[in-house]
């Protein structure tokens, strides 16, 4: 017979106000299998704790029932208690009287309150006489890390995990990394020189000991469960034998062939062999192919980048390669686009060149940018004397493009604003606006200045339409401070357009099994308190690749992911709850219902083979790494094979059964 | 092909030209109108206000009109194709106005239609390569602003095509032979029914719509509005009289302007000769037929 204990906790007045949790106690002793019940105001206190373990040594119980608040509170607190006091935590039950009934019924006379409580309990007190003893499941972990992205939300997380004596490899989309935090002018509130503040850090991770730079390279495929990943990474044919290169650029200056650069946004060219940047890392370049007359062009004759490469690394023949790395952690740090000026057709985006979006405006201000970092309007290369921003392009309207805020646009715009007016003094910058929202560390300050001290007009209110005229740009929109239509003649106008997910996001996930939003963005295991966390054992998320951040932002989310997984390489073995399926061998039949219904590929084929070694038949397996507990394969089961320990069909009937 | 066709009140009486130009022309194309057996005024904008149910009782008589005639329905003026659409649209996501009416009515009939306007079937169920084809006057050399106004692009629902970058009414004048302008005035509001009570503010609001395509180089102005047309035409009366100008844009329909392609006859058109009417730029353009019989071909 069980020896079961009953605590019910008054939680204060939470539940008192509605359950007499004395009677509850004493009618819960009547229960055949409990031996003893009582109830304290607080279970959760001290106190209240040591109570509960004097009572399982006194009563010598080998079952608990803590009729209380949600297990999310504190069903890890009463575990822990009883397993001190010798008792497997696994046959330990929380009975939510709190959210499941005090909180949500009223009652003066608390009988039905009570009646429910006891009921509650009662249910609890035949799952937990089928509760079998568990233990934590043990796995090995592989202390190297991957990190996907090389913007500077990865590479924060790469320094930060490799200054922790761990390995890890950064693989990047790009001939460098750097993101888009490479491409920006100054950064806000503090206007510090983007590229000089993240170049550095660029370096740093480039010659760190333990990091690995794969460049030009994408995550392909991905095996595995936490700790213990197998993640093939495409590396995309460069041209160039990387080992030998010794990144002198001879082969970029004699390449006579001109692309389109997307550094620079498409405002200039850059050759077919190109690094992206000047300060590019690594500075290994590689070759356009869809430039190069040596694939555009069947082969044709060029090849004046092999004739002047002293160490003879330029290897047109060169194929894609794959490689295979084992990592115990993937860090998805992809980071994100803007949408393009093409999307706003009303305000002449993609039909006049002076449309241009804000990540255009950085490249017009950037030293190393296509003007040499002087405002001038792509057209006519003029310097334009009126420069109007919209913000929210696109951003909190979701029948022009998306329905949340992208965060950064009304600092950056006022940042542009400043810039505008620093390198040409006699212009004149006019920002439509909804709300400014400059929630950030001395955030309001900087707008501030840029409308006392700059002399920036801010236009509350939506633009309408932007039409070329006469060479310039007609700007309607509407102030609705004042109340009235405004009309703008203005030489550039910069979209704030909204900021978007990574081409190819949802793809990237689906391949790493995390979840994403509608729009693509990844989803964090909890907004608030799992911020860098997905759903997913071993996988972190950092970045704008969560939604829209700023810079400070995404290097905290670097920082913090890098905790997280140094976090779980501090130990060879890491330790789960063993909630998870099992599969019951001799009634498998091999459907394969389950297989195909696991959202986190946890279960797998087993072979039972008889002595000889042949295979006799397959049956389902769990992998207890990878396996989460949802229970979905438990209900696509038509045998009755699987179960979920702790939460088995019997004892999900017997407590229906108890009511 | 047939196509069940909604008139409405205005095209009955007094824009009756864009009402026969489009059933001639149309025939021209080897397309009936079939006007609907009963119909009513569509109510124009009175059913669009969000809490009204009962304003729905217009529209929604002339969609159960459609859906007895096969459930598709075809219509010129913008307004009516506005409240037509938005109406059904209406009925089609919001059930709960869709059961009053139906009870207040008395009819299951409430369902989905398809409300087309005419530049949708000439696009979609007769092909702009077809009207092409069937062009014996092209309207070489002749500039033409189309003219969207508010009705057939607002809302983005229901909408006639993309409501900030359409292009359904520039590839119907190209069909033509004609050259459409390139203008930012297109969508604009012509100022709509504050005709009766605002015409200073109608005057300068249709103002800028012509000047803006007259300075885009627009030998005329067409749209599918009759309201918007009695507004351009009435301030440019008023602006050629209280301002002393002399520049005229013609405004006509663009039923008028297909007819003229398919070689109908103005006088059967209904296109006016004269200064306002498109006459004089036609035939600076050798548009003009020298000598038709009346209702004849050229």
């Amino acid at each position: 017979m069980a020896r079961i204990g009953v605590f019910v906790c008054q939680c204060g007045n939470n539940i008192a106000a509605e359950v007499r949790t004395a009677e509850v106690a004493e009618k819960l002793k009547d229960v055949p299998g409990v031996v003893h019940a009582e109830d304290a105001r607080f279970y959760c206190s001290n106190p209240g704790q040591e109570q509960i373990r004097k009572m399982i040594k006194e009563h010598n119980l080998d079952g608990l029932i803590v009729s209380a608040c949600s297990p999310h509170m504190h069903e890890k607190t009463f575990r822990k208690a009883a397993e001190t006091a010798g008792l497997n935590p696994f046959r330990v039950e929380i009975a939510n009287i709190r959210e499941h009934c005090s909180w949500v019924h009223h009652d003066p006379t608390k009988d039905l309150g009570t009646e429910k409580a006891g009921d509650i309990a009662r249910m609890m007190v035949e799952r937990v006489k089928r509760d079998r003893p568990l233990s934590k499941i043990k796995i090995p972990v592989t202390k190297r890390a991957l990190v996907i992205g090389g913007g500077v939300a990865g590479i924060q997380a790469a320094l930060d995990i490799a200054d922790g004596g761990r390995e890890v490899v950064l693989v990047e989309r790009e001939p460098s990394i750097g993101g888009h935090m490479a491409q920006l002018s100054e950064t806000f509130p503090t206007m510090d020189c983007s590229q000089c503040i993240l170049t550095p850090k660029m370096v740093e991770a480039y010659q760190h000991p333990n990091i690995r730079l794969v460049t030009y390279a994408e995550v392909e495929k991905v095996d595995g469960y936490i700790g213990n990943f197998t993640v093939t990474i495409r590396k995309k044919a460069k041209s160039i034998v990387e080992e030998n290169c010794t990144e002198c650029g001879e082969c970029i200056d004699k390449c006579p062939i001109k692309a389109t650069s997307q550094f620079e946004m498409g405002m200039t060219k850059r050759k077919a062999m190109y690094i992206p940047f000047p300060q590019a890392v690594p500075g290994v370049p590689v070759i356009d192919r869809n430039a190069c007359p040596k694939y555009v062009k069947d082969m044709s004759k060029c090849g004046l980048c092999a004739k002047v490469c002293g160490p003879q690394c330029i290897d047109f023949d060169q194929q894609d390669t794959f490689e295979t790395v084992n990592v115990g952690a993937i860090v998805v740090a992809t980071g994100y686009d803007v949408m393009p000026a093409e999307n706003f057709p009303e305000f002449s985006g993609g039909k006049s060149k002076d449309v241009i979006t804000g990540l255009h405006f950085e490249r017009l201000a950037s030293a190393s940018g296509p003007t040499g970092g002087e405002i001038k309007r792509p057209s006519d290369g003029k310097v334009p004397e009126t420069v109007v921003f919209i913000e929210c392009s696109g951003s909190r309207d979701e029948r022009r493009g998306v329905s949340y805020c992208s965060a950064i646009c009304c600092m950056y715009s006022a940042k542009h604003a400043m810039l505008y007016k620093h390198k040409a003094h006699h212009g004149q910058a006019y920002i439509f606006y909804m709300d400014i929202r400059c929630g950030g560390k001395r955030y309001e300050e900087f707008h501030r200045r840029a409308v006392e001290q700059e002399g920036a007009i801010y236009l509350r209110g939506r633009v309408s339409r932007v039409y070329p005229r006469d060479g310039r740009l007609v700007v309607q929109g509407a102030d609705t401070l004042v109340g009235s239509q405004v009309e703008i003649e203005a030489d550039m106008v910069v979209l704030a357009t909204a900021v978007v997910p990574r081409l190819g996001s949802k793809d990237l996930a689906q391949r790493l099994g995390i979840g994403y939003d509608q729009y693509g963005f990844y989803n964090e295991y909890h907004p608030k308190l799992k911020p860098v966390e997905t759903v997913t054992g071993g996988i972190f998320l950092s970045g704008a690749c969560i939604g829209p951040m700023d810079v400070p932002t995404a290097v905290a989310q670097g920082s913090a992911v890098a905790a997280k997984v140094l976090g779980l390489f501090s130990n060879d073995e890491m330790a789960r709850e063993p909630i998870v399926a099992e599969v019951n061998r001799t009634t498998c039949n091999a459907c394969w219902d389950c297989l195909v219904a696991c959202p986190y590929k946890a279960i797998e084929r087993e072979a039972i083979k008889n002595r000889q070694g042949e295979v006799l038949r397959y049956v389902a397996r769990v992998n207890e790494g990878v396996c989460m507990g949802c229970g979905v394969c438990v209900a696509a089961c038509h045998s009755k094979t699987i179960d979920l320990k702790g939460y088995s069909d019997a004892q999900v009937y017997a407590a229906l059964a108890a009511v | 092909m047939k196509i069940p066709y909604y008139p409405g009140c205005t095209l009955s009486t007094v824009a009756q030209d864009f009402d026969r130009s489009a059933r001639q022309s149309i025939r021209d194309l080897g397309v009936e109108l079939e006007e609907l057996s009963k119909w009513n005024c569509c109510g124009t904008s009175f059913p669009l206000t969000p809490e009204n149910v009962i304003g729905l009782a217009g529209p929604g008589n002339v969609l159960i009109q459609a859906k007895k005639a096969g459930g598709t329905v075809s219509t010129l003026c913008s307004f009516c194709y506005n409240t037509l659409r938005r109406t059904n649209n209406t009925l089609k996501s919001d059930a709960g106005r869709r059961d009053v009416l139906a009870s207040f009515l008395e009819t299951d009939g409430l369902g989905d239609v398809k409300v087309l306007h005419l530049l949708e079937v000439l696009r979609d169920q007769v092909g702009f390569a077809e009207v092409k084809a069937k062009v014996v006057r092209p309207l070489k050399g002749l500039k033409v602003a189309a003219y969207y106004g508010c009705m057939l692009l607002r809302p983005a629902d229901a909408a006639i095509d993309h409501p900030e970058s359409p292009k359904i009414f520039e590839d119907f004048l190209t069909a033509l032979g004609a050259t459409p302008v390139d203008w930012p005035n297109r969508g604009e509001c012509c100022g709509s029914h504050l005709a009766m009570s605002e015409t200073d503010l109608v005057k300068r609001l249709s103002g800028s719509i012509l000047s803006s395509a007259q300075a885009c180089g627009a030998d005329l102005l067409t749209t599918s509005c009759p309201l918007c047309w009695h507004n351009l035409v009435k301030s440019q009366e008023a602006i050629l009289r209280d301002e002393g100008k002399e520049t005229v844009l013609p405004v006509i329909y663009f039923t008028q302007i297909l007819g003229l392609a398919l070689g109908e006859g103005p006088e059967a058109l209904g296109i006016a000769d004269g200064v306002m009417g498109a006459g004089s730029v036609l035939k600076a353009k050798g548009l003009w037929p020298a000598a038709v019989p009346a209702g004849g071909k050229a």
